[in-house]
């Protein structure tokens, strides 16, 4: 059940062997070796393997990898500019928002994909949004007040 | 006491890693030629496997060994994550094996495949076959400890662990006569589990000289090396454990869950890799949980509302193993008669039972919330049957700065429950609001509510508190510190290297801090548990810290020609005590000690600090909510903790831990619960839709407080507070829907159709 | 890795009703968030899959000349919850859409994923049930349309034969035009939950009169429900309080709720008053969504 599939993963462009019963969150993991994308249920109910599939967040548990075929994928990894840290990665570590951090890359992606909308955002707004990653350490408050902030530097 | 480094909300560490993705976890590093395991769990929950088929399993293509008691060696062994005892009737219970033919709870583990790859693994569970010979099973701790019960672990009466005591100088039966009013209830907490996002993983493998190498997410690396000693017969200098970043543990990791099981696997196919990385149903139901309980309490009051008496007798349900129950047991006990001292006289008698349940153990404050929430619900009840301000009725009886504890023989040195009694009520407009809130119609109803708690710090006198540190000074003046204390995610290698910092006088950037710990690598500790590591690791830091500065200065009085006694270093800087000129940098110095041709002898020292003292943490919540009478529905309207810490390390990072524990006591009070299916003990919900972590839309604004006694005891006058933000809020909560709507809740959780059932009983539904 | 048996992949409904076709064992899959989560739990080990996830012409919502809206199944909540004919004319169902599980599964999961998999906590089933959806079933022996409450036949279970697919959801504009709705999940947690009970109420107003009710219910029943009985009683009477009450309990004599370990039956009954009497009450004093 091999196939070749390309697809553009944190700017670059890349063909991958997969196969076709893989998910995009064991492709992006074992054969692009982007271990931000942490696996913490399988089923899409924690958020921890969120990636910006086309600009949109999500879960790439149960995303089959054949489907990102001709997508554009991001990461953790890919978010930094010239070396620095993103808006949204500065603000999740200035505000501290970050403790044992397996659920953090979920959260920046989503983040990240509030932040390039462009849009204002409540912060009502914000807390649904984040709504589809769970965080046992931190109780979302820092994890809200990063992104609110991220948000408004303009 | 003034600080430097100290208190000041320095950014975490390890922070930009874990935003980048270059954080590495433990299943993001693995090795060439790995096997992946998967375990065939029982499904049944107490009886004896009669025979194993494991013919078509093994002759799937890709497997490589399935395993079975009888084909994998492996002794008993222990789990619980505390120090060894040298005293044999001290040790913990070992009463656990990698794979069992005894079968304890459902989900058991009863046999493992190693294959090629975990889908491969999975699918040949599914062609073992197991016939097995059922017995009774006990998910009810008094069920299980029944006269006629059968017994889970052969001679135990399925008792986990015992415990009793009675303090004071009046015999109980006598004070309580004493008592003008006396008051008995029963309450109840049922389990929960940890849900830390990173499941249990881990790998093992030999290296080519025989050593045995396991790299695990875990609390307690160092405990964890003794444990795999015991049960693989080896000897400790040839396992090495290495904990990497760790993605939460909340106490789920201070066990040995499944590191026996793959170093004994990857030692049975000679030493290549094996790992295995549990599912979250796995995780959730085969690991372990906070354990359930009951608690009988009594109390005798005089008028005044003064406890004269005070009586409890809880049973505590243990799960299929000892794992902690033994210890958890007498914690609680401790607890119960330090919080409220009774004048006269207290009882206490505890069980642990072993049941056919998820084995219980560790999670985040060890008993202390359960029997907080009984307690501070207890205290409620009274205070609303005598129609006093539960408020006053708790400054009558909190224990107090002074308090000489009979049981442990701690001096309480600091104690700021009456600050933070005054902060609560500020707060939450305390009187203004129990007038406003005092008489209600309507769907939905208000109320505000309080509690308080008392925490120790680490576990002296009852364990063995030691800590290790080293310290090296680089060429460029900073420091490595490496330390058996482990980083989980509360920020230990922030605080720490904050500590060095201030010690040895250097910036904070100057201190690098080692958190993967290697047990090759990293002095001995017994790791992160019992809120214990800033205060006894803190130790050991201040200690090589002073050694390094020591030696810092000898050098730099010898390079220098000054005397020792004018010079100090700060900021990096050797500076004159007298007029604060800096007549050297900490670099200089370092680099003289690497390279000078005569003298050149590195600043580095290896120190181990013990603790023999307990510096008591308290604190304490208050809530305000809405219920919605006919759906059982709770908001929270407002919520504060307000924590007496003693100094706190890190203004930003404590608020955090704060937070986290606020809304896992959140989730304790109206959501989570794991349910068991009576008539098979089978897990229902052991994954993240059907066990109720709550989410962000759940939890709402956190505030915290922090009172700050400087704790003598303390290296820099801290005590515990990685666990005590867990421990308040559901009883808070629980108080405040008890003003709310005049029912006494006397169980956790309370969910909305538990609530509505309250209602419902109590005739409020029909009322609106 | 799936334990998937065999894959294949449609970028026009032709190719996938080809493929359903000539597997009449083959399912199909649309983004996965049933179905992998099935084959996970090993449901559906070693299935034969169709992925319909790159057909572009069912990712569309439309309204045609007649005022009749079709939505395309392979349209996703976050979709159906921006898309500007849902808001301008049935906002209640991109709502109802709007509290399915979390925002990254709505960014993926489908409406008629939600309808094909047949649970009655889907929801937006009783948003659609109150909706009378016309569902479009497509083979390559031709084409049926079923209304679908008829398409529900039991928990789990719905009237899909082998060869065909969901190409089309029809929402007639007598059924929409002139309604003010609102749909209601009353679940433990506010996201990434199932509902406990859903609530569907549609309202035609009349003056202060209920000109007509529409009342549907997720998990009161094995499938999601009208509620024939309790619409009847509704018609002409004044939006009080008290009637809201009483239709609120009218509805118990329409659905059947089950005592089951994440609800009991008697609390199930109790939201089922206490949300239509709310959303009633809501829709009368402020209007629907």
């Amino acid at each position: 059940m091999h196939k070749k599939i390309s697809l553009t993963v944190n700017g670059t462009k890349r063909s991958v062997e997969i196969d076709e019963r893989e998910s995009l969150l064991e492709v992006l993991r074992d054969k692009l070796g982007l271990t931000s994308v942490k696996q913490g249920c399988g089923v899409g109910e924690c958020g921890a393997c969120a990636v910006l599939i086309d600009g949109t967040s999500i879960d790439s548990c149960i995303y089959l990898a054949s489907w990102a075929d001709g997508k554009d994928i991001r990461t953790v990894e890919g978010l930094e500019v010239d070396g620095k840290l993103s808006d949204v990665q500065q603000a999740f570590v200035d505000e501290g928002a970050v403790q044992c951090g397996f659920c953090i890359p979920g959260f920046v992606i989503s983040a990240t994909e509030l932040k390039e909308s462009g849009k204002d955002y409540t912060r009502e707004e914000i807390r649904r949004a984040l709504s589809g990653h769970l965080c046992r350490c931190t109780g979302y408050q820092k994890i809200v007040e990063a992104t609110e902030k991220s948000l408004k530097k303009k | 006491m003034e600080f430097t480094t100290v208190g000041k909300s320095y950014k975490r560490k390890d922070a930009a890693a874990k935003v980048t993705g270059k954080a590495q976890y433990t299943r993001d590093i693995g090795r060439n030629n790995m096997l992946y395991a998967k375990v065939l769990r029982s499904t049944i929950a107490h009886g004896f496997v009669k025979s194993i088929d494991t013919a078509k399993a093994e002759a799937l293509e890709g497997v490589v060994k399935v395993f079975t008691p009888d084909n994998l060696p492996c002794g008993n062994f222990p789990t619980a994550g505390h120090p060894y005892s040298l005293d044999p009737s001290h040790q913990d219970k070992a009463d656990r094996k990698a794979l069992t033919d005894k079968v304890r709870f459902y989900g058991d583990e009863v046999a493992a495949v190693v294959a090629v790859d975990e889908l491969i693994a999975q699918k040949a569970l599914k062609l073992i076959t197991v016939e097995y010979e059922e017995l009774p099973f006990y998910l009810d701790a008094e069920e299980a400890l029944k006269d006629d019960a059968v017994e889970i672990h052969e001679g135990s009466k399925n008792i986990t662990g015992h415990n009793s005591y009675t303090v004071g100088d009046v015999d109980i039966n006598e004070a309580f006569e004493k008592s003008d009013y006396v008051f008995e209830e029963v309450l109840e907490v049922l389990p929960v589990q940890h849900c830390h996002m990173e499941n249990h993983v881990a790998y093992a493998y030999t290296e080519g000289n025989g050593r045995l190498v396991v790299v695990t997410s875990t609390q307690i690396p160092h405990i964890t090396r003794r444990i795999l000693s015991q049960a693989l017969d080896m000897p400790a200098g040839m396992i090495r454990v290495i904990k990497p970043i760790i993605g939460g543990g909340f106490g789920n990791k201070q066990d040995v869950c499944i590191e026996p099981l793959v170093a004994a696997m990857s030692l049975a196919l000679g030493g290549r890799p094996v790992m295995y990385d549990m599912d979250r149903e796995e995780c959730m139901s085969c690991t372990r949980t906070r354990h359930g309980a009951r608690f009988y309490m009594k109390t005798g009051v005089r008028k005044d509302g003064r406890f004269l008496a005070r009586e409890l007798t809880n049973y505590g349900n243990g799960g299929a193993y000892a794992a902690h129950g033994h210890s958890q047991v007498g914690k609680m006990g401790g607890n119960f008669y330090r919080t409220y001292p009774a004048e006269l006289a207290t009882k206490y008698e505890g069980y642990t039972a072993y049941t056919n349940c998820s084995v219980a153990a560790a999670m985040r404050a060890y008993g202390i919330p359960q029997i907080t929430f009984a307690v501070e619900s207890h205290v409620e009840n009274i205070a609303k049957a005598m129609n006093m301000d539960p408020m006053k009725l708790r400054e009558i009886n909190m224990v107090t700065q002074g308090f000489k504890d009979k049981l442990s023989g701690i001096t309480i040195n600091t104690c700021e429950l009456p600050e933070i009694v005054k902060t609560a009520k500020e707060y939450i407009h305390w009187d203004a609001k129990r007038a406003e809130y005092a008489h209600q119609t309507g769907d939905k109803r208000r109320g505000v509510g309080f509690a308080l708690f008392s925490y120790p710090t680490a576990t002296w006198p009852v364990a063995l508190e030691i800590a290790g540190a080293r310290m090296v000074m680089n060429q460029d003046g900073s420091v490595c510190l490496q330390m058996g204390a482990t980083e989980i995610g509360q920020g230990a290698a922030t605080v720490f290297s904050q500590m060095a910092a201030e010690t040895v006088g250097i910036p904070y950037d100057m201190v690098h801090f080692e958190e993967f710990t290697d047990t090759d690598i990293c002095p001995f500790d017994t790791g992160a548990y019992a809120s214990r590591q800033t205060y006894v690791g803190g130790k050991a830091v201040k200690k090589a810290g002073l050694i390094i500065k020591d030696k810092v200065l000898d050098r730099a009085s010898a390079l220098l020609s000054l005397e020792k006694g004018d010079l100090d270093v700060k900021g990096g800087f050797i500076v004159r005590i007298d007029n604060g000129e800096r007549v050297s940098s900490v670099e200089d110095i370092a680099l003289d000690s690497y390279y000078n041709r005569h003298t050149a002898d590195t600043i580095a020292t290896d120190v181990t600090a013990t603790v023999e003292t307990n510096g008591i943490a308290f604190g304490g919540s208050a809530a305000e909510v809405e219920v919605d009478i006919r759906t059982g529905r709770v908001e929270i309207l407002k919520l504060i903790n307000i924590h007496d810490s003693g100094t706190i390390i890190n203004p930003v990072l404590a608020e955090g831990q704060v937070h986290g524990g606020m809304s896992m006591s959140l989730g304790y009070a109206l959501s989570e619960i794991m349910l068991y299916n009576p008539k098979n003990g089978a897990p229902r919900n052991n994954n993240l839709l059907d066990y109720k972590v709550p989410t962000l839309m759940d939890t709402p604004q956190l505030d915290v407080a922090f009172v700050e006694p400087y704790e003598p005891t303390g290296p820099y006058g801290n005590k515990a507070l990685g666990e005590p933000p867990a421990i308040t809020p559901a009883p808070a909560i629980r108080n405040a829907i008890l003003q709310a709507t005049g029912v006494e809740v006397n169980k956790l959780p309370m969910n909305p159709q538990g609530l509505f059932e309250h209602f419902s009983a109590a005739g409020l539904t029909e009322e609106v | 890795m799936y334990d998937i048996g065999k894959y294949r992949e449609a970028t026009t409904v032709e190719e996938a009703l080809r493929y359903l076709g000539d597997d009449l064992d083959s399912i199909a899959i649309a983004a996965g968030s049933d179905v992998l989560i099935k084959i996970r739990e090993g449901k559906l080990s070693g299935a034969s899959l169709v992925s319909i996830i790159k057909i572009e012409e069912l990712k569309k919502v439309t309204i045609d000349g007649e005022g009749d809206i079709h939505i395309g199944p392979v349209v996703s909540f976050t979709q159906l919850e921006e898309d500007a004919i849902i808001k301008e004319h049935i906002n209640y169902l991109g709502q109802a859409g709007g509290t399915m599980g979390g925002p990254q599964l709505r960014n993926i999961a489908t409406i008629g994923g939600n309808v094909c998999n047949g649970v009655t906590s889907a929801d937006s089933g009783s948003t659609l049930v109150c909706l009378n959806a016309q569902l479009v079933l497509t083979s390559e022996g031709g084409q049926r349309m079923v209304p679908i409450q008829e398409f529900y036949l039991g928990p789990g279970k719905v009237d899909l034969k082998p060869g065909e697919l969901l190409t089309d959801i029809i929402i007639r504009k007598e059924d929409y035009a002139g309604y003010e709705g609102k749909y209601t999940k009353f679940a433990q947690r506010k996201s990434m939950d199932i509902a406990t009970i859903g609530c569907a109420v549609m309202i035609k107003k009349s003056g202060n009169k209920i000109e007509d009710l529409r009342l549907g219910y997720g998990v009161a029943s094995p499938t999601p429900v009208r509620c024939p009985k309790t619409e009847a009683f509704a018609k002409g009477l004044e939006l009080t309080k008290e009637n809201a009450r009483a239709i609120g309990e009218k509805a118990l004599e329409d659905v059947s709720p089950r005592d089951s370990w994440r609800g009991s039956k008697a609390y199930r009954e109790q939201l089922i008053k206490v949300l239509a009497e709310r959303a009633i009450i809501d829709i009368a004093e402020v209007g629907g969504e």
